[in-house]
């Protein structure tokens, strides 16, 4: 008697478990490209405030280069790297990676970095941070991410590109260190990547065209 | 026969926009409307999408209350909501993407209003489909027009006084739309008594 019931309380269950299932793989299926273009048009409209009114002349999105995981970027997926010239020479390098330990999973950023290893730019592509106090590091929410502009790996030295209560020499946010300690953290290892691998960023093909999508 | 349907349907537009208003008279769903209700449009944002989240959960509790034991019927609940956030979350970044991003994690937190699980343990699952649709719309649409309301009021007072964009103001305003309720509650009940 209880085994049969507990029975068709599981059986209840997993058939609505697999409606749900159902309802949200229907949703995803006609949602899916939509949302990965207009991520891919936020990301383009990102690009140019990253570069703080450098001169460029090349198209920003006609240099990509991804850079397939793993490698010593932040982030467990491929890099993304938007390259920017003026004329033949480099300008600028964008870089697109995941701050993996923040407070509720990774933290989408956009790193932009002049040839010569000083940040331009960064701006929060997509994060799931606490409403009131890591989402602070948003550029829309506060001016927080503005104190990078122009540091570079000297600027501060390594060993202080850390939030102050660690000990370094950037601020952190009033009742939130976990997503700054992962945001600088980010920045630091991408400043790293750039620093050792520059020329060959400047110096690589550029993905197939189609690849990108226009 | 329609008379009575439509003098029904207003009483129960009544019950969700004034009486039993989630927000004014049940206190329920207070964190995100607390918390979003900085500006008009993001009032308006996350009150449609509580308010389509309510909608189809009351129809779907309702229309599986037949087989729903009590043990069981918690987690269901939770299953049925938490399906239907994801799918307004992803609806929303495909074609809202500006919204999506303004409202942020708070469309994902839908799933924690206590206003929906509320009108799903009250009425959807003790109710049939037409009527949990009904409770849902106008449930929704109380917890939505509240929210626009707080909304606009927290964006206009804004202007001349800052302090109204920040929590406190939240709760500022929550605490007068609640006591103007109140006030004009109490005007009727003793002008009911007067006469």
């Amino acid at each position: 008697m209880a085994e049969s019931s507990v029975m068709r309380s599981g059986v209840t269950l997993a058939g609505i478990a697999a409606i749900c299932t159902a309802l949200v793989a229907f949703t995803y299926q006609v949602t899916n490209e939509r949302i990965a273009a207009n991520e891919q048009a936020w990301l383009e409209q990102s690009l140019a405030p990253a570069l703080s009114g450098l001169f460029f002349d090349s198209g920003v999105s006609e240099s990509v280069l991804t850079i397939p995981a793993p490698h010593e970027l932040p982030g467990a997926d491929d890099a993304i790297v938007y390259r920017v010239y003026s004329g033949e020479s480099p300008v600028a390098a964008l870089f697109v990676v995941s701050a993996r330990d923040g407070y509720a999973g990774a933290i989408r950023l956009l790193i932009g970095i002049d040839v010569d290893g000083r940040v331009t730019g960064i701006h929060v592509l997509a994060h799931r941070e606490t409403p009131g106090l890591g989402d602070r590091v948003e550029s829309g929410k506060s001016d927080w991410l503005r104190q990078f502009d122009g540091r570079s790996l000297s600027d501060p030295a390594p060993g202080a590109w850390r939030i102050k209560r660690d000990g370094g020499e950037f601020d952190q946010l009033t009742g939130a260190s976990v997503t700054p300690r992962a945001v600088v953290k980010a920045i630091r290892e991408t400043l790293q990547y750039f620093d050792a691998n520059a020329a060959a960023i400047f110096a690589a093909e550029a993905d197939a065209q189609d690849e990108v999508g226009e | 026969m329609n008379a009575p349907n439509n003098t029904r349907f207003m009483d129960r537009l009544k019950t969700g926009l004034w009486y039993e208003n989630p927000g004014l008279v049940q206190l329920l769903g207070l964190c995100p409307l607390l918390a979003v209700t900085s500006t008009f449009i993001n009032g308006l944002g996350l009150g449609i999408a509580t308010l389509c989240v309510l909608i189809a959960s009351n129809a779907l509790v309702s229309a599986t209350r037949r087989w729903l034991r009590r043990e069981i019927r918690i987690p269901v609940y939770v299953l049925i909501i938490a399906s239907l956030v994801t799918c307004t979350e992803l609806i929303f970044k495909a074609w809202f993407p500006a919204l999506d991003r303004s409202l942020g994690i708070f469309i994902p937190l839908i799933v924690t209003n206590c206003a929906i699980v509320a009108r799903a343990e009250i009425f959807a699952s003790r109710n049939p489909v037409g009527t949990s649709i009904v409770d849902g719309l106008v449930m929704g649409i109380g917890f939505a027009l509240l929210l626009i309301a707080i909304g606009i009021f927290r964006e206009l007072v804004a202007m001349g006084w800052l302090l109204a964009l920040l929590p406190p103001g939240a709760f500022f305003s929550l605490a007068l739309a609640i006591a103007a309720k109140n006030a004009i509650d109490g005007k009727q009940k003793s002008r009911k008594l007067n006469r």
